[in-house]
């Protein structure tokens, strides 16, 4: 006997444990099966980019903690390099090489809770997130030391950082390094060959290499998809270039892919954190920039690799101490675009993996 | 390091290949006619000289007069960028045609500008509020928006 069935509505989301922040997902089954999904998100839109109209250049630093919260010092400095770009200060070497490390830490931490998250959403409830977030605290308490805050830490400042490290800083970040790579050995030898991880992410919600470029992924889920492109080599910013490290891929762009892809870059993370440190010179941590900064009339955008991707603002000045636009080139909102193709056809339960497996902010997406 | 390359070079061919369709063009970016915007992003991306395969970015703004939407163009392939402009004049009933069917990428964006802007693109498959809620009244990222 054949049994006819309706495709049937659901919505998952906005409050839902698994959406990673206020986001729905109008999704429709036929059956077990995804037909067709619909992001809907705006919940958690602030306005940024019009506030920001209205505030100087400086007062906006704070607004790009908020945008990804998870990673607030990358947001921080692709702003204030897109401002530096636009107004031509350079910054000091020190403070560039402070500001690598403190990227490159928090690229550390939002990977962190990128696959802590993941694991979590594929059933290994919280077991592998809480030893995730006991390595996230060491690098949070890392961060307290240089800005006093623990997740919006406003620390670069146009023309280099907000502050000088303190003393106790390098030989507590030394120690952390050297017993970060130990701690990803540890996990990976736990969870890489792990079979539910295996079952439940191989194969599952496929993203092929032109779909990647396409729909302009950026990150781990565009790498995962087997494209090499990283900005801190395709286009050198800072002083990336004198750094050596590799840049992992995946082959298949699997959800597997993706995760093995943000495990692979933490142990770059620490090889750059540890070159940077060897490197650090002395000197000044911050140009001399005028109070009422206006820059030139013209526009910029500056562009960094942040943890979830290719993270711009694109700023037009008119020479007033205000942007003219001030807009968020924003990585989790691009990856968002490849997240219909990547579910339809799968079941409702791979869903939440493949969503997961993308890892995005609202705080990103909404603006 | 990517190449930036030289619009007035890149215009300079394209006005070989569509003449008339370049406004103008500098060393930074290529300002073409919202009309011949279609083809000529086509072809930039079609071109194996150019291969533009990936839409970094599209951002509006609001210059009072005329509204500016900002292409920047990247290729994946030759590691290059390229900056193409385009305006539409007045501030009703808006138009442009939509690039989602060469970079799907541009999907979101064009929605979010649709949405803070009031700008239509002409071939969207999905056209509808985004960020704000349906029935809001107004586009926020214009200058003369007035709150309440």
């Amino acid at each position: 006997m054949v049994i006819k069935t309706e495709p049937f509505v659901i919505n998952i989301g906005p409050a839902h444990p698994s959406t990673h922040g206020v986001f729905r997902m109008r999704t429709t089954l036929d059956g077990e099966v995804v037909v067709d999904l619909e992001p809907v998100f705006g919940y958690l839109h602030r306005g940024i980019e019009k506030l920001a109209e209205e505030r100087t250049y400086t007062q906006n630093i704070p607004f790009t903690d908020r945008l990804d919260y998870l990673a607030s010092m990358s947001n921080n400095l692709a702003y204030v390099m897109a401002v530096e770009k636009l107004a031509g200060i350079p910054a000091p070497e020190r403070a560039e090489y402070l500001r690598v490390i403190m990227a490159e830490l928090q690229r550390l931490a939002s990977h962190l809770i990128a696959v802590g998250a993941f694991l979590n959403d594929c059933g290994a409830f919280m077991t592998p997130i809480l030893y995730m977030l006991r390595e996230r605290e060491k690098i949070l308490d890392l961060f307290e030391m240089v800005s006093g805050q623990r997740l919006t830490y406003n620390y670069m400042r146009i023309g280099g950082v907000s502050q000088d490290i303190p003393k106790e800083f390098l030989p507590a970040l030394r120690k952390f390094v050297e017993g970060m790579p130990g701690f990803i050995d540890e996990y990976d030898q736990l969870l890489a060959e792990n079979e539910i991880l295996l079952a439940r992410s191989k194969g599952v919600g496929i993203l092929s290499k032109e779909q990647a470029i396409n729909i302009s992924a950026a990150g781990p889920v565009l790498r995962g998809s087997g494209v090499k492109w990283d900005i801190r080599k395709a286009d050198p910013y800072s002083v990336y270039d004198r750094f050596e490290f590799e840049i992992p891929t995946g082959s298949a762009g699997d959800c597997y892919d993706r995760y093995r892809v943000r495990v692979e870059e933490m142990r770059q993370s620490v090889r750059i954190i540890k070159q940077a440190m060897e490197q650090l010179p002395l000197g000044e941590v911050r140009a001399l920039v005028p109070q009422r900064l206006h820059p030139p009339v013209g526009e910029a955008y500056g562009r960094i690799e942040a943890p979830k991707g290719e993270l711009g603002f694109y700023l037009v000045s008119d020479n007033s101490i205000a942007p003219y636009r001030f807009h968020i080139r924003a990585p989790s909102l691009m990856n968002l675009t490849a997240l219909r193709d990547m579910i339809v056809g799968w079941k409702l339960a791979d869903l939440i993996i493949i969503f997961g497996s993308i890892d995005i902010c609202m705080g990103e997406v909404d603006r | 390091m990517t190449a930036v390359l030289s619009a007035r070079e890149v215009a300079s061919k394209l006005d070989k290949k569509f003449p008339g369709s370049i406004v103008e063009s500098t060393e930074n970016h290529i300002l073409v006619k919202s009309e011949s915007l279609l083809p000529i992003a086509s072809f930039l991306k079609t071109e194996p000289e150019f291969a533009f395969d990936y839409l970094a970015f599209i951002a509006a703004v609001d210059y009072n007069d005329y509204f500016e939407v900002v292409y920047h163009l990247t290729s994946l392939e030759h590691n290059h960028s390229v900056v193409v402009k385009t305006r539409c004049y007045g501030r009703e009933n808006l138009s442009l045609p939509s690039v989602v069917g060469l970079w799907r990428g541009a999907d979101f964006q064009e929605r979010e500008i649709y949405d803070l802007f009031g700008i239509k693109f002409e071939g969207h498959p999905n056209l509808k509020h985004i960020v704000l809620w349906e029935g809001f009244k107004g586009y926020p990222l214009r200058k003369d928006y007035i709150q309440w």
